[in-house]
């Protein structure tokens, strides 16, 4: 089915977040929408699901002038939606998900179950999805949860898919599987919106490519653009997409991690028997795919871990079996990989949010007062250093987007004095031009001499920061290799297998 | 008004819509968190959503509390018989029956203008005073646990400990005067602020719901104090069989404020001095803000180095000690001739109503609490000059709750935008629109 936008606009106020955007989605066609977050893109796709009432333009399908007054219109209509945070009921089964809204009933009101089995059955078998109809969804990875989300917009024959951010949560591997299926469905006949600010993921599926900035369209591309292209299309000017870094000063050891075990509430090792150490002046790259025990290493290294075995020693103090605080206070810097829930303080200041870890004692805290004009002198500074982009700093964190939520997070870390940085995925949910800024940071906090261990998954990132990789899998570690090693070599090491290199570097 | 029988249904209906799921036995970071589930979101927003949406609370149930008085008044209802020949009567009755109640409501809670002299003129707005003294600092209470995160429902528990400890000292010691009345205010403090520390602990330790730990803590402290009424050489008065105890001495009992003709007692200025305090620990000190980051999210201010458990235990205490000022103020001003356990008046379920209309600040709980108190002393003049059943006052309170509680309510009626219906996205250029909301 062929889609049709035609300059569609859409104001909050004063805010114009769509500006007379047109935008065509051939039958059998991918197409990515491409921005920054906050760039009109999940606007435009909740006016054209019906979410939002357009005050201007018009939705065709297949030439035929649309309205939609909610979702509801929209499904009838063909348009099915991937979200990106899962719309499913946990305890149901997959079949009770996906007849869930249109539930069809046998004589005297009874859900027909088999049949909604049934057309799991078909559709999953029909992509080679591997699916069970009835598996609760609680207990399918989030993988499998997604494409349980797909069965449901296909089920209710959706022609037009939009599909917002979807490789946000997923593994790289879940990744690649996401693009396959795409690519199946487009050749089904069915037209796909891509929305997305990863550029290596467009490239790779995307027909074409429109890129949305300060809610216009500002360009198409074609998929041979290059990322630089892309990205200055996107952010409005020229973006450094590689890390410039100096081969590493090394200093002496700082972190020594010894045969650490971390275990969980049910008793599992999550990190199991992990050892590494980490010199001043050098980045550790932990990679691997999500859940296999790095989250739980970056927690035990701040004390957040209840259960937790083997030693930790910074500049040769024992750190297990410190408290939080008083591991903070021995100069370790922390961002969490889940900012909303572990690093801020939604409903808190700008201000308050750069203090919430030192709110113990000098400088922001006297006599048991806060020193109200010491924090707003600070905050001003970070703010302008951080080049946090906001109205004031008495603006609540919560309303500020995901990049400058994170800047906040490392001002206030890295304006501590540091002996080590801990950075769990640093640049998740964050823009481009931000992700250049953290990762400008990280490798000065490097350069500083501070040893900096990083987190992550996405396996540009840990090439572009790493001095050594170090990769998880399972709770173990598969090896430990230098910075450069290839991707393919990573990728395997990632499945769990040993690079047949010689750990050199470990 | 609100004295409430040992089996009264609050306490039920508070549990039936409050109990979460069990939850497992502690762990590190689960039981800190699970709690800050729907519930306490939902409550959250009702407790510190838009100061406008409070007035107008009040307001509409004012409004309807007129309708209820009109439809309750006989001459109302005889001139209704004959409305379709003279409707003009019955729109006559109306007005003379709401504005009689409303305008006795005004002389009963501020200023009475029947009688000759300012000095006796202004008499119900020291009785207002009187009665809002034990909501001001019970509603302090309240709203500062809830800024912690916590629901602290034992503000009945807590009061009559605090009762209890403090009666004991005014009439069972010899102590001089001021010393005296020291020593019962901390007897009472620490009495009520140990009750809710109770709950603090628990909760800190093995993750249990201070909701439900405190409504129980509710009945043992009822039936503690009930049996401590009883049995003589604690409580109760000597040579006496009423569960009831000997009047506090005089040199315990709180100075009146005003001279004796006015009810109006040293516990004002304490209450005044409570928000005061409560004000400086949320808003300026070093553990408020440690308070306020583990009610906004525990997980967060738990990764930033705060101790979330002692924050737990240190709010409750603090909590506790407020409502236990609630508590002291009764015994040693309002009621100094001999308690029974009916002494905290209902002040402590009123107290979260107080909170909730105040928005857990310290500035609006007081307004809140001398709007109830006004309630509470208008009240009895309405239905001694109108004959308008107390009860109407006790359903405009509820009203107060409940639009308080249904925010989209509020907004629906007065056409006022609702919050965060604009972008939820918050774009670097575009904040300064989002928070001009």
């Amino acid at each position: 089915m062929k889609l049709e936008l035609r300059g569609i606009t859409k104001t909050f106020g004063t805010l114009v977040a769509n500006d007379h955007i047109d935008l065509t989605v051939e039958a059998g066609e991918i197409h990515c929408l491409l921005g920054e977050n906050g760039a009109g893109k999940s606007t435009l796709m909740n006016v054209l699901y019906g979410l939002y009432q357009a005050d201007g333009g018009e939705i065709l399908l297949d030439d035929r002038v649309q309205h939609f007054a909610g979702p509801g219109d929209a499904m009838r209509a063909g348009i099915g939606m991937v979200h990106q945070h899962f719309m499913l009921i946990p305890v149901f089964t997959v079949a009770e998900n996906v007849m869930l809204g249109h539930e069809q009933t046998k004589a005297g009101g009874r859900l027909d179950l088999p049949a909604a089995r049934a057309k799991v059955r078909e559709i999953s078998d029909r992509f080679g999805f591997d699916v069970d109809p009835d598996a609760l969804v609680d207990d399918l990875p989030v993988g499998v949860q997604q494409r349980v989300e797909i069965i449901k917009a296909l089920s209710r024959d959706a022609r037009v898919l939009v599909f917002d951010e979807p490789t946000a949560v997923l593994t790289p591997q879940e990744t690649d599987e996401l693009m396959a299926i795409m690519r199946q469905l487009k050749e089904s006949g069915t037209s796909i919106v891509f929305i997305t600010h990863k550029l290596r993921e467009v490239r790779e599926v995307a027909d074409r490519i429109t890129v949305i900035r300060l809610g216009k369209v500002v360009g198409e591309a074609s998929p041979t653009a290059t990322n630089a292209e892309l990205a200055s299309l996107m952010v409005g000017r020229a973006v450094e997409l590689t890390v410039q870094k100096a081969p590493p000063t090394l200093g002496e050891p700082a972190l020594v991690v010894d045969g650490l075990t971390v275990i969980d509430p049910i008793g599992q090792l999550v990190v199991n028997d992990v050892s590494f150490e980490v010199r001043r002046g050098e980045i550790l790259a932990v990679a691997g795919v999500q859940g296999n025990g790095q989250t739980e290493l970056t927690e035990a290294l701040v004390g957040l871990q209840p259960r937790v075995q083997g030693s930790m020693r910074l500049d040769g103090n024992e750190l297990n079996g410190d408290s939080v605080r008083s591991i903070l206070n021995a100069g370790v810097g922390f961002v969490p990989e889940d900012r909303k829930e572990d690093g801020l303080v939604g409903e808190f200041s700008i201000a308050e949010n750069l203090m919430l870890d030192r709110a113990d004692g000098a400088p922001f805290v006297k006599g048991g007062n806060v020193q109200l004009s010491t924090l707003a002198a600070f905050a001003e500074e970070k703010v302008a250093e951080y080049d946090v982009r906001t109205p004031s700093i008495e603006t609540k964190v919560g309303r500020l987007s995901g990049g400058n939520q994170q800047k906040v997070v490392l001002a206030r870390e890295l304006s501590r004095d540091l002996r080590l940085l801990v950075a769990a995925q640093p640049t998740r949910g964050v823009d481009v031009g931000s992700i250049e800024f953290i990762h400008k940071r990280i490798v000065e906090t490097r350069d500083a001499g501070v040893p900096v261990v990083v987190v992550s998954t996405e396996l540009d990132e840990v090439t572009a920061l790493a001095d050594r990789i170090m990769v998880m899998y399972r709770g173990r570690v598969v090896g430990i290799v230098p910075g450069d090693t290839p991707r393919d070599v990573l990728g395997l090491m990632m499945a769990g297998e040993s690079p047949n290199l010689e750990g050199a570097a470990a | 008004m609100t004295t409430q029988s040992p089996n009264d249904p609050d306490v039920a209906v508070e549990t039936g819509s409050q109990v979460p799921p069990a939850e497992p036995v502690t762990r590190q970071p689960e039981p800190d968190v699970e709690p800050e589930s729907r519930w306490h979101r939902a409550f959250r927003e009702i407790a510190t959503g838009n100061a406008i949406i409070s007035v107008l609370a009040v307001l509409l149930a004012l409004l309807v509390g007129a309708i209820m008085i009109a439809f309750t008044d006989e001459r109302v209802q005889e001139a209704s018989v004959y409305f379709f020949a003279r409707p003009g009567d019955t729109f006559i009755a109306i007005w003379e029956s709401v504005s009689g109640a409303y305008s006795a409501f005004f002389q009963g809670s501020i200023y009475n203008f029947r009688r000759p002299d300012f000095a006796t003129g202004i008499r119900p707005l020291t009785e207002t005073l009187t009665f809002a003294t034990p909501l001001i600092a019970a509603g302090l209470g309240v709203a500062l646990a809830f800024r912690v995160g916590m629901f602290n429902i034992g503000g009945r528990g807590q009061m009559l400990m605090a009762s209890a400890a403090a009666g004991w000292v005014a009439f069972s010691f010899d102590l001089p005067w001021g010393v005296h009345m020291l020593v019962a205010l901390l007897a009472g403090l620490l009495a009520g602020a140990l009750w809710a520390g109770i709950a603090g602990l628990l909760k800190a330790r093995t993750g249990a719901h201070e909701v439900i730990v405190t409504i129980m803590l509710n009945y043992v402290a009822l039936y503690l104090v009930t049996w401590m009424l009883r049995t003589p050489g604690l409580l109760q008065a000597p040579g006496s069989n009423n569960p009831k105890t000997p009047p506090m001495k005089d040199t315990a009992i709180f100075p009146e404020l005003l001279g004796p003709q006015y009810n109006l007692h040293f516990g004002f200025i304490l209450a005044i001095a409570a928000v005061v305090l409560v004000w400086w620990i949320l808003d300026r000190s070093a553990l408020g803000f440690q308070f306020r980051a583990v009610g906004e999210n525990p997980n967060a201010a738990r990764v930033a180095g705060i101790n979330v458990k002692s924050m737990y235990v240190y709010a409750m205490l603090i909590s506790g000690a407020l409502i236990g000022l609630a508590g002291v103020s009764q015994v040693l001003g309002t009621v100094t001739t001999g308690f029974s356990s009916g002494i905290d008046a209902g002040i402590g379920f009123d107290a979260i109503t107080v909170a909730l209309l105040g928005r857990s600040t310290p500035w609006g709980v007081l307004a809140a609490g001398i709007l109830f108190g006004a309630f509470k002393a208008g009240g009895f003049a309405m239905q001694a000059a109108e004959g308008v059943p107390i009860d109407i006052v006790l359903v405009v309170q509820s009203l107060i709750v409940l639009f308080i509680a249904a925010p989209p309510l509020v907004r629906a009626i007065f056409r006022l935008p609702a919050p965060g219906s604009g972008p939820r996205r918050a774009a670097p250029t575009t904040t300064k629109e989002v928070t001009a909301k």
